[in-house]
Formats: C-alpha cells, structure tokens, sequence
C-alpha cells in the first residue's frame, strides 16, 4: 500500500509546475465566462446603440460648427465632448456614466457568485495560491473591460472618419491612448469596489447595491457633500477672500471623488485647450492667449489627480485582497 | 517522524469561546479507508479544511503527507483530492469544461483523455457535455468525485460523499471508493453522518461528537467494546436454564446476565479477554455449551449510544 501511494504521489510533477501562475488559468477562465455571457451580449448590443446615437450627434454638431470655425484643432477629438441636439450628452459623459457600471458589473458576483454556487471550496482547494484567485478574476474583468472599451473607442473613431472625414493626428490617437488607460483605470476602481463587496457581502444583490449606492450618492450629491465638508473647513463670512478659500477647499475635496478625478481628468486629456482643472479667476484668464496644450503639458496638469486615481484604485483592490485573504471559506 | 499519511496531534480550533475541534488525535495510515463519523455540526468539515490548509487550526500540530499544511499549503492540496459537502459546479459551464478548469488549475497538460477516463469512472460519460447547471445533486457529487480525481491524489478526502444519492449510487460510490483505496492505493479520509453507508468501506472509524473522538477504531472493534472494554455475548446452554445461569454467575467474570432470545440462552456482557476462559469454564463446570454467540451492535447503535452519553453529560451541569 504504502508503495503503491508513493508511485501515486511521484507521478505528479512536484515542484516545477508550481510557478505556472494558478491566476492565469483563473482569468482564462473568467473572461470565456464574460464573454460568453448574457449581460455581456446585452451591454455591447445597448453600448454600441448609445454610441452611434451619441457620435452621429457629435458629428452632426461639429458639421454645423466646422465651416465658420476656420482654426479649431483637435477637431477629431470634439466626437468625444460635443454634442448636438437629440442626444443630451457627449460621449465622454456617457463613458463617465458608463464606467462605473461596467466595473459594478464585473466585480460584484466576483466571489459572493463562487460562494452562492458552492465552488469555493473546490476552487481554494487547488494548488494555487488564494490571491491568485483574486487576482486571476480581477484582470479578467479589466481584460474584458479594456476590450469593450477599446472597440467602443474604435467604433466612435470609424464613424467620425466616415462620417466627417476628418483622420485624426498622432497627437489626437496618442491622447486617446492614454484616456483609455485612465478610463480602464477608473473602471478598475468601482470593480475593486464591487469585488470588497461580493467577499464581504453575503448575497450578489447586496454586493452590487453598496456599489451602485455609491456611485449615485457621488454623482447626484457629490457637489453638494463637498460643498458642505469644504463650508466646515472653511466657512464663507461674506469676504472675497474667504469665498475663494472656501471655494479652493470645495475643489481639493472633490478632488477625493472618483467621480470628480475622472472628469476634471477627461476634459482636459481630451481638449487640449482646457489648461487647468482648479479655480480660475477671472484676472488669471484676462489676456490669456488661447492656445493649444501638448500632450505632456496636459498631463502635467492632471498629474495629481491621475496619481490620485491610481492610489485610489490601488487601495481599494488592496482592501479586496485583504478581505479575500482572511475571509473564512465557511458560508 | 510518524509514517501516517494525515496525522495530527491535540488539534483545536476555537470560535471565539466556542470549540468547534478539541484536541484532535488522529493517525490514518497509507491507503487506508478511514471514517469520520458524527453528527452535523460535529467539527468534521472544520477539521477537514484545517488538514487542506483552509482554516487556520487554533492549537495542535498537522501533517499531510508529512508536510504542514499551513507552511507548505501548495503541496499538501497538489496531492490530495477534495470532495466538499454540498459541493458545487460552474452552472454555464459542462461537467467536462469544469474538470479542464481544475486540470488547468493543477497545471496539467493533456489532460482529454484523463477526463474522459474519469466521466466513465463516475458513470457521466453521457452527461459530460450537458452544463452542470442541469446536473441533479447526485450528478454533481460524482462529478466532485472525479473533479477530485483529477490530480491524481495520492489522499482523497470526502467531505458527505453519500448524501443526496440513490442507494445504487451510493453502492457504486463505495465501491468505487474501496478500489481507489485497494487497487491505486489511495488514502481516503471519509467524513459522513450517514454511518450505516460508510462503516461497510471503511478500515477503521473515528465516531467524533462535539470536537471530540470519542470511539476509535475498527468498525468490529467498535461495535463490541463499550467504554469498559466489555462485549455482549450469547451463551446457548442446554439443559436447565436456571442452572445454566447459576454456571455463568459462578464464573464471576460476567455482568448484567439477562435471558436471551431463546429459552436456555443468556447473555452477558464481558471482557473480550475473559471469553475464552469463561467458555472453558462453563465446560468444566459440567454446562452443556450449546453456543457462543458475539452480539455485535452495529455502529448504528454505538453511535446513538455515544450521543446518548454525551447529552447525558451536557444536561449534567444544566
């Protein structure tokens, strides 16, 4: 018997194949799962109906415009932040809209859905390591995300091309570039969100309604709680002075805000005019030369809030991973 | 150190004042059956994921395959196979994708022809292609079995193996399982509430109530031998009954002497060893020793005994 066991045991390839990352196969599997989903079909079908409204519109704005606007630049990049009557907002609203529940949408049955299924269990007792497990299903879902995002971004770009034959400049395709990255960044945000939620949250609803919760408080009442945490600080007593004291620390709180960071963010990645994302008097613009930003000096305006993002991003994941790694496999 | 394939000495684990496992003794040996049998809630599956490196053990030492598997967790769940309580699959997914997952999983490559072999071996060679989301609850739990098998485990632990099968699923489950163990040599770690299913398979059985062992051994073992160490035995004597009790009382070795089924037979309960002498006994005493017969109890009723003690405890100090 005991031969016969150690025949058993020898026949598995011990110590090498323990670095293949375990996370690999996770994510492998958890993007075929997305894709070959129901919600997945459901939103690429609904994101590229919004899409071509939004963009038609845009370009039906920037056609109306373009002939008495001999110097605009950037004119491909409009697509993004111009709209036109029909639709109510641009695009970049609509992916400001949309990015958080793309993320809600990945991460919130991330594990409460292993544990309602009974396949934790099995799935912890396989050679890997637990973060691998966290870790394998939260790329997918930005795999998945980044996918969607990039046709999404490819499909505005097509149409603009078709419909204004207007090809955008390097200058234009490398912004766009880098505001993906950020959008998959933010996106990446509300997914490590909703991934906290589904390890410490019994049921997926409750998991996918903290973070929904979330986002709509920032969204509708965002200005408003940062009104009033900055009007603490920094009460208004009537003068000049206090009013712009109060109206900087309303700014730097709101700073705190996905929300905030992703579109003081966008607007300024994708409109090389917008030069700053703070207060501006009215004397810092009197006599200011309307130019164009390169892509480096844009990035150097949002600098800090892209910093901010990230770290906000990173700290939430870590919170995921943390609460994964203790949590009891017991239901 | 110790040849046993699990092994733990004085494992515990407590829940805040709670103890769910108390200071757990066990030694299963190299391509042994053994059972865990007790209540639900007795500490079987919190004993079974500590032995996985699942749960953080309070108190005690544990080795699997003579590893820890706290330090080397990777290794102990690289060779030993799991089959949870209630085990679940990935509903979209067919039985025969969820096996590819856990082989990759595993790392393993070409693993086809390994899955096909073991859907045969469960018996879902035609379901292999249906999601796992239309399996019934005994499907599932064969595919558990096989998605346990996929590693090649030289240590297959079985967390309710029999619950929600049909009892010709249950007879083939057991036999499958006493062929693992005698033919590849599998060690099995079985832990059940249901015993009078799994006492037939196993080499020998723990009955574990509240955290505790409280019986070890071999199901035959076990069923004689109460806390005393004494068995039941039926003496058929001709002749005079009376007289035949008055021999058995003179032997002084046996208690609690009661008429048997037949008139003639009494049974008494004595020490195994002070069998055979009693038998001599009887015959030089000039009895007519029609028979001996050991009145094994089955589990069922050793078991419902050992609760029966325990509550009588419980209800002590209330």
């Amino acid at each position: 018997m005991t031969t016969d066991a150690e025949v058993v045991a020898e026949e598995v390839p011990a110590e090498e194949s323990l670095r293949v990352g375990g996370w690999r196969a996770v994510a492998r599997k958890e993007i075929a799962d997305h894709i070959l989903s129901g919600r997945f079909v459901v939103l690429m079908g609904v994101l590229g109906i919004a899409t071509a409204a939004a963009v038609f519109a845009a370009s039906g704005g920037i056609r109306d415009v373009a002939p008495n606007a001999q110097g605009i630049t950037a004119l491909f990049l409009k697509l993004f932040t111009v709209t036109a009557d029909p639709v109510p907002f641009p695009l970049i609203v609509f992916v400001g809209f949309l990015a958080p529940l793309l993320g809600i949408m990945f991460g919130f049955d991330a594990v409460s859905g292993e544990r309602s299924q009974g396949t934790l269990p099995r799935l912890l007792s396989q050679p890997i390591h637990r973060d691998e497990v966290i870790l394998g299903k939260f790329v997918a879902g930005l795999a998945v995300v980044a996918i969607m995002l990039t046709a999404l971004v490819l499909f505005v770009s097509g149409i603009g091309i078709f419909r204004l034959g207007v090809v955008p400049t390097p200058t234009e395709i490398s912004r766009l570039a880098v505001w993906l990255v950020f959008t998959i960044i933010y996106v990446g945000f509300w997914q490590a969100l909703a991934t906290l939620c589904s390890v410490t949250a019994k049921r997926a609803s409750t998991s996918a309604m903290i973070p929904l919760g979330v986002w709509l408080v920032l969204t509708l009442f965002g200005s408003f709680i940062f009104g009033a945490i900055a009007s603490v600080l920094s009460p208004r007593d009537g003068s000049d002075a206090a009013e712009i004291a109060y109206q900087q620390t309303a700014q730097t709180v709101s700073q705190l805000s996905p929300v905030t960071l992703f579109q003081n963010v966008s607007s300024v990645l994708l409109d090389p005019e917008v030069r700053t994302v703070g207060l501006v008097t009215v004397e810092q613009v009197d006599r200011a030369i309307v130019s164009e930003l390169n892509l480096t000096q844009s990035l150097a305006v949002v600098w800090p809030q892209i910093a901010i993002l990230v770290a906000l991003t990173s700290v939430m994941f870590a919170a995921a991973y943390i609460a994964f790694m203790r949590d009891e496999v017991r239901a | 150190m110790a040849a046993s394939t699990i092994r733990s000495r004085k494992l515990t684990k407590t829940y805040g004042e709670h103890t769910v496992v108390d200071r757990l003794d066990l030694d299963i040996e190299a391509g042994e059956v053994f059972g865990l049998l007790g209540p639900n809630g007795a500490g079987k599956t919190t004993t079974i994921l500590m032995l996985l490196g699942l749960v953080e053990p309070s108190k005690g030492k544990i080795e699997v395959l003579g590893l820890d598997p706290r330090w080397h967790p990777l290794e102990v769940k690289r060779n030993v196979g799991y089959l949870p309580d209630a085990v679940g699959f990935y509903d979209p997914l067919t039985g025969r994708e969820n096996l590819r997952f856990t082989a990759r999983l595993n790392g393993l490559e070409d693993f086809e022809d390994l899955i096909s072999s073991l859907l045969e071996l469960v018996g879902l060679a035609e379901a292999a292609d249906q999601p796992a989301g239309e399996y019934s609850r005994g499907m599932k739990q064969r595919l558990g079995v096989a998605d346990a098998l996929v590693k090649g485990p030289s240590v297959l632990i079985l967390d309710e193996p029999t619950t929600a099968i049909d009892p010709e699923g249950v007879v083939e489950m057991l036999a499958l399982i006493q062929r693992l163990a005698k033919e590849e040599g599998v060690t099995v770690l079985l832990a059940s509430h249901l015993l009078h299913q799994v006492q037939t398979v196993c080499d020998r059985v723990a009955i574990f109530v509240r955290g505790k062992v409280v019986a070890q051994g071999t199901p035959h073992e076990l069923a004689a031998v109460d806390k005393r160490g004494n068995i039941r035995v039926e003496f058929r004597l001709g002749g005079e009954p009376s007289k035949g009790r008055a021999a058995l009382e003179s032997l002084g070795t046996a208690s609690g002497i009661t008429p048997g089924r037949v008139p003639g037979s009494w049974v008494a309960d004595l020490h195994s060893e002070s069998l055979a002498p009693a038998v001599s006994g009887l015959v030089s005493k000039g009895a007519d020793v029609i028979g001996v017969h050991r009145l094994d109890e089955d589990l069922e009723s050793i078991y419902r005994r050992y609760f029966e003690i325990e509550e009588e405890q419980e209800e002590v100090p209330a």
